[in-house]
């Protein structure tokens, strides 16, 4: 075999789901290859195809559901479509192996750390003395400290960035040629994912294994890729090295990805604006009780004495990595869930009002949350999800009047008020994040509490949703708490960051001056994995 | 195959679409639903067989549906005419006494029912001792010993065959009820109680599951501790010294059944209000000033129901098989009440006429097949997996 004959190559792949007059083509007439040492990243947004591709090549796809109506695999000469079960074992987790994006899930629970690597050594080689070193060798290689100590760790036990550390121990286990990395990095923080991202270039510069990279995130493919593929609807639009890519996209679609990056300034701080809601000292703390009489032994202090003033037209943006406590203060300042600490809306105290007193102020005080998929009924059309507010509220609005509110409503979020009859299922990602704004604003709210409204889009979406909450909030001027992990999302929407770890505030004050020049350890930690993911040399941050 | 026969309907389709908005969601389930076959053709069976019982009267009756009598058109189905009408003495008139039929047959004419019992009318000339056989199960020799014992009854002139006798299609059983009548009205009263007692515990299992999943905390504990206790509670001795207390009717016995079976959605019901009350849609709710009644019925139920509507078919097939297994025991509806049970145990005591026995197992079991696979149908129907296939 030649050395520079490629390790994979995948010529005119296409993937069907279902037969016949329902079969529907998942990737479309795909080709590409891959050398030893070299790293391509696949990249596209959800529904593009680019799991399913990575999937087939080791033929996980369920089949006979899924199919392959074209195309070969070669590795290392041979074609996988056409091996055997056996064959395909032998390859799996030894030649080729794989890490997901959720470590939670793809690790038995059952398990300790030491089971799971042995597993796949001892699958692959026999049962041998030498298993435990290799388990310690391969958790010391991955970055985990004091790897003998952990080796009695159930998945549950570990941070996530621990996780997929283990997982990317399991798949270097054997040594593989060919490595392929199904958005390892999504469901970790930005620390983390830096973190990891350094670790995987590592790796593979050391055993010089080819990577196959797939992601949604173009910063994570300029900081780890030589090549890319860009997919879209199942085809690859552009192909060829990243640099070149990123400098002179050919393809429309690319460009667009590229531009796709959450844009425009935030208005700028001003204290002379009316404070619609001004939380002082918030605590949330959940009690631990134990022994048998259930008494309280110690409390997890979710939110530990945050204090937050929200002023009307502008944004206080909640930053922080997962467990810091963002969403639990936002629920709080609702009275969504029981806290201790003043909270005043208009100069008027509501943290002792019964959950009847708050009802007729809900009109004022909104939320969208993170899911669009979650936060929408799917047994109620778009028009029964918008105009349920005006009915909870008792609107003097007939009916022929409220569907004219929630027409008027979709047309501000952008929507066609003519679909107002149709189900939330029908609607893309975006689209329904629009009709949760939408139900938000049918109310004409003054202070709307924004809960990651954006991580769950594609990136081109996030862009839109943010121009639309901009506007939003000009027209309205509308007070708004963005609470998110993802900072360039915070920096074109916030006037005011409040960054939070632990339940309590790391640093305050004005987003552009934070932006500039972060003054804490951990700030700055964040930013550089967030803007240039990179990662801190300092100790700031947890693994 | 389902998808074939909407397409031929349109007009149809689009009536049906204007009366019940069905959401995409149940369109699919009904699709669904109708693609179980066997389901699918239980289920008209089983409504054909329940709307012809409620109709019992017309088709097993002692009365005739029209008569005419002098010219006036008369409805005995429907009013109850004194004898004297047709110049007899008796407070009610028993048309099937032969005095009264020729008093009327003279002078006008009647239609009866194809059955000419009611569930409790006694056979007047057996041609054998209760319990007596069906008609074509009678040997000639019997039938003429029939006609021989019955001086009312009018032979022809070759002495009688059994094609003269009155048919009996399955024979009587040992108070002289027709059987054929006894088994429509049985139907009736068992699919009756059944439907109302899986309606009536299905209401209050839901509710109190509802209340238990969406408030949890001391209410649920408490309630589920109570429930615990409740359904360990040993239900057959405690229906059996209940029914020896109470006069057994068949409101008192769905009363005292109710007590038991209304545990058996709880636990469903709570389970889904449990997951289902954290759902963000809910939070959001929560969020627009909903009250908690209304975010019950509209946003939590729905995804309750789905596990409700699966479980009826098989709550109502339990409820009929504790009522026929009372009445077996001779604890159930009061005596005379045409019930399915009670024609069993007639048939065990009475070995010697199997037609006892194998016409009640026969329908009962085709009762309980039918509501069986009605019940698999429904569940397909909301089979998550198969919704979305």
């Amino acid at each position: 075999m030649k050395a520079d004959a490629p390790l994979l190559d995948v010529r005119d792949l296409s993937v069907a789901f279902g037969s016949g007059e329902t079969a529907r083509t998942v990737v479309d007439h795909v080709s590409f290859s891959l050398r030893r040492g070299q790293t391509l990243a696949l990249v596209g947004e959800s529904g593009s195809g680019k799991s399913v591709t990575a999937q087939s090549i080791v033929r996980l796809l369920p089949y006979p559901a899924a199919s392959h109506p074209n195309g070969e695999i070669l590795f290392d000469g041979h074609d996988v479509l056409k091996m055997t079960e056996r064959e395909l074992r032998a390859i799996r987790g030894a030649r080729i192996t794989m890490v997901f994006q959720e470590p939670m899930t793809s690790l038995n629970p059952l398990h300790n750390i030491e089971k799971q690597i042995g597993e796949i050594i001892e699958l692959h080689e026999g049962r041998g003395k030498g298993t435990r070193k290799r388990v310690i060798a391969l958790l010391s290689e991955v970055g985990i400290p004091n790897p003998e100590s952990r080796l009695g760790a159930y998945p549950h036990q570990l941070s996530g960035g621990q996780r997929q550390r283990v997982m990317i121990a399991m798949a270097l286990a054997n040594r593989p040629d060919l490595f392929i990395a199904d958005e390892p990095t999504t469901a970790l923080d930005v620390t983390v994912q830096a973190q990891i991202l350094k670790l995987l270039k590592d790796l593979q510069a050391k055993y010089g294994m080819a990577m196959l990279f797939i992601t949604h995130d173009l910063g994570v493919v300029r900081k780890i890729a030589g090549d890319v593929a860009v997919m879209q609807q199942g085809r690859i639009v552009e192909a060829g090295r990243a640099s070149q890519v990123f400098a002179d996209p050919q393809h429309a679609y690319t460009r667009m990805l590229l531009a796709a990056e959450p844009k425009g300034e935030a208005p700028p701080s001003d204290v002379s604006a009316k404070t619609i809601l001004e939380a002082d000292d918030i605590r949330v703390w959940f009690p631990i009780r134990q022994g048998f009489l259930r008494r309280v032994v110690d409390h997890v202090k979710a939110v530990d004495g945050v204090s937050i003033k929200v002023r009307e037209g502008q944004t206080v943006g909640v930053v922080g990595e997962s467990g810091s406590g963002k969403t639990t203060l936002g629920l709080a300042i609702l009275r969504l869930i029981r806290s201790q600490g003043p909270i005043l809306y208009c100069g008027r105290a509501i943290d002792g009002l019964s959950v009847k007193q708050m009802r007729p102020l809900r009109r004022d005080m909104q939320i969208v949350f993170q899911d669009p998929f979650g936060s929408l009924s799917p047994r109620l059309s778009v028009a029964d999800i918008v105009e349920e507010g005006l009915l909870a509220q008792n609107s003097p609005l007939n009916a022929a009047q409220r569907r004219q509110a929630v027409a008027k409503a979709l047309i501000d979020t952008g929507l066609d008020p003519d679909t107002m009859d149709r189900y939330p299922h029908e609607f893309s990602g975006g689209q329904r994040q629009r009709i949760a704004i939408a139900r938000a604003m049918a109310l004409d709210p003054k202070f709307v509490v924004l809960d990651e409204p954006t991580s769950a889009l594609d990136m081109s979406v996030q862009a839109q949703i943010v121009d639309l909450l901009r506007s939003l909030q000009l027209k309205r001027s509308l007070a708004y708490l963005f609470i998110s992990h993802d900072l360039k999302v915070v920096r074109a929407l916030a006037s005011e960051i409040i960054v939070m770890r632990r339940g309590k505030v790391v640093e305050s004050g004005v987003a552009r001056d934070i932006f500039a020049a972060p003054r804490e350890d951990y700030t700055k930690a964040l930013f550089a994995a967030a803007f240039s993911i990179e990662t801190d040399a300092s100790g700031a941050v947890s693994q | 195959m389902g998808a074939v026969l909407v397409r031929a309907h349109p007009k149809q389709r689009r009536l049906h679409m204007s009366l019940f908005p069905l959401t995409p969601m149940n369109r699919r389930r009904l699709d669904n639903f109708r693609r179980n076959r066997r389901g699918y053709w239980a289920f008209w069976i089983f409504l054909v067989l329940f709307f012809a019982s409620m109709g019992s009267e017309f088709f097993a009756n002692d009365r005739p549906l029209i008569a005419s009598y002098k010219g006036e058109l008369l409805f005995p189905v429907f009013v109850d005419y004194p004898e004297d009408k047709f110049g007899g003495f008796e407070a009610h008139t028993d048309y099937r006494d032969p005095t009264v039929a020729d008093e009327i047959s003279a002078h006008g004419w009647m239609v009866w029912p194809p059955i000419r019992f009611a569930n409790s009318t006694t056979k007047l000339d057996p041609p054998t001792p209760f319990p007596s056989p069906p008609t074509w199960w009678l040997t000639p020799e019997q039938c003429k010993q029939a006609f021989a014992a019955h001086p009312t009854a009018k032979p022809h002139a070759d002495g009688g065959t059994c094609r003269d006798l009155e048919p009996e299609w399955l024979g009587t059983d040992a108070d002289g009820h027709d059987v054929v009548a006894r088994l429509f009205y049985g139907f009736r009263i068992s699919v009756l109680f059944g439907l109302i007692l899986a309606g009536i515990s299905s209401v209050v299992g839901v509710f109190a599951g509802a209340v238990q999943g969406y408030f949890g905390g001391w209410l649920d504990l408490v309630m589920q501790r109570f429930i615990e206790i409740w359904s360990s509670l040993p239900h057959l001795y405690i229906l059996i010294i209940l029914s020896a207390i109470l006069a057994p009717s068949f409101f008192v016995l769905l009363t005292i059944l109710l007590l038991f079976s209304w545990v058996s959605l709880v636990h469903v019901v709570r389970a889904e209000f449990l997951r289902a009350r954290n759902f963000e849609y809910v939070n959001a709710a929560r969020a627009l000033g909903l009250s908690n009644a209304k975010i019950i019925v509209k946003h939590v139920l729905p995804n309750a129901m789905v596990a409700t509507l699966t479980f009826l078919p098989f709550i109502v097939n339990s409820s009929i098989g504790t009522l026929t297994s009372l009445d077996f025991l001779g604890l159930g509806m009061p005596p005379g009440s045409p019930s399915l049970g009670e024609l069993l145990l007639q048939g065990t005591s009475n070995l010697s006429a199997p037609w006892l026995g194998l016409s009640a197992f026969a329908i009962v079991a085709l009762m309980l097949s039918l509501l069986i696979f009605i019940g698999e149908a429904v569940r397909d129907a909301f089979d998550p997996r198969k919704t979305f296939s």
